[in-house]
């Protein structure tokens, strides 16, 4: 019985640290109303302004870029916690980043990284949801993140230096 | 001094060896942890087993009560099958001008003995498919890629494997060409070679066809998945199998 359980035990974290929530997951958890798209602007390889004028929370944001239904970030980079497993090697490690990029640059880089490296396997978190190719129909006129997650992403890789 | 042929060598010798992309052909068995191997390899452990048992017990029963098995004419194991056949599929039929899938393959013959087909990826059916490619196991995948019309179905197969999908926004290619080798959350990412198919998914806990696997790469990639049936998902089938080409059997595999 307690092998059983251990077994379960150990399936479920397997599913957890598994990450990556798919389009099915997210819809028994129920989704917010579609927001309104801001437009944003890009000047020299940077996005300065917030996006939709917001004020980004890092305390949000690190819960937002570890967790695997949401930003996700530590399915691809490193980051510098021993409380978050699983991590990925595809990107670049994201430790110390925000002594590394100012602030538009990272934002630029979130927002729509192909549109500084077109050939970036790196998802684009707040792309105009009309150019998106073949979303999954419930998520159809949605950005990955919303504007507020974005910018308290933001915020929190600010305070990763 | 060198002579241009020997330069241009070394070269590209250069830049094959800097490409960051894995040139050999690996099954999905080199890129899983030491434990699922273990599990693959163990007939006890391996949960594909179950599938392949329960596809075996399919294959012995009659379609409709008092009708045909497929073992009347395939043989209790299914030994009269031919191996090299089942290696072949998905195949190009030129005549229907079709790709066909082992499942549908099953189809057919239900709906000539019993007009019983099941839909696509119902657990029965891919517990028959398991069933059938096992009896390939060790055999080199082997899909018919000659003549013309084969060429422009497989170069379309390749337009769909290198097109984004979906709000992540990534193709096969990205990961599974690209990036195969690396890890994306704890997990190294395969070449997305078919030899293993159908599978048993410890991220899911259950059987996986390759039509069913794709689908749930799609759905995690936030896009809308082809339908099974559809014209797009045969010809992604039908390319990746053919990709594969060469490497062993393993179905039941056990993967990620």
């Amino acid at each position: 019985m307690r092998i059983a359980q251990t077994v379960m035990l150990v399936a479920l974290l397997g599913l957890i640290t598994a990450g990556t929530t798919s389009a099915a997951d997210l819809s028994a958890s129920g989704l917010p109303p579609i927001e309104p798209y801001c437009q944003w602007q890009q000047t020299d390889f940077m996005i300065n302004e917030p996006l939709c004028g917001l004020k980004g929370d890092a305390t949000r944001g690190r819960a937002i870029a570890t967790d695997g239904s949401r930003g996700n970030c530590v399915a691809c980079h490193d980051m510098p916690f021993t409380d978050v497993e699983g991590y990925g090697t595809i990107g670049p490690s994201l430790a110390g980043i925000g002594a590394r990029y100012p602030e538009g640059y990272i934002r630029l880089r979130v927002v729509d990284a192909k549109s500084v490296n077109p050939l970036s396997i790196m998802p684009g978190y707040y792309r105009d949801p009309s150019k998106i190719h073949r979303p999954a129909k419930m998520l159809e006129g949605r950005t990955f993140l919303a504007a507020q997650q974005v910018e308290d992403v933001i915020a929190f890789l600010m305070t990763m230096k | 001094m060198m002579d241009n042929k020997a330069l241009f060598a070394a070269v590209l010798l250069g830049v094959l060896l800097a490409s960051p992309v894995i040139a050999e052909k690996l099954s999905g068995y080199a890129f899983v942890k030491d434990e699922t191997r273990a599990m693959q390899d163990d007939d006890f452990a391996n949960p594909g087993l179950l599938a392949m048992e329960k596809g075996a017990a399919l294959f012995n029963t009659p379609f409709r009560p008092g009708g045909k098995t497929c073992a009347e004419c395939h043989g209790e194991d299914g030994e009269k099958l031919d191996v090299q056949r089942i290696a072949g599929y998905p195949i190009y039929d030129p005549d229907s001008r079709e790709i066909v899938s082992l499942q549908s393959r099953v189809n057919t013959c239900r709906s000539r003995i019993a007009d019983d087909i099941l839909p696509t990826n119902h657990p029965d059916l891919i517990a028959l498919e398991t069933f059938v490619r096992h009896r390939a196991q060790g055999v080199p995948v082997n899909v018919n890629t000659a003549g013309a019309e084969r060429q422009a179905l497989l170069t379309h197969g390749e337009e769909l494997y290198k097109t984004r999908y979906g709000l992540i926004d990534m193709s096969c290619h990205v990961c599974h060409t690209v990036y195969a080798g690396q890890y994306v959350r704890g997990q190294k990412i395969s070449q997305g070679q078919t030899n293993g198919f159908p599978t048993y998914r410890l991220g899911t806990g259950e059987m996986a066809s390759l039509n069913l696997r794709i689908t749930q790469c799609m759905d995690l990639m936030r896009a809308e998945p082809f339908p099974p049936d559809s014209e797009e998902m045969k010809l992604l089938e039908y390319y990746l199998s053919a990709r594969s080409n060469g490497l062993p059997i393993e179905t039941p595999a056990v993967r990620y």
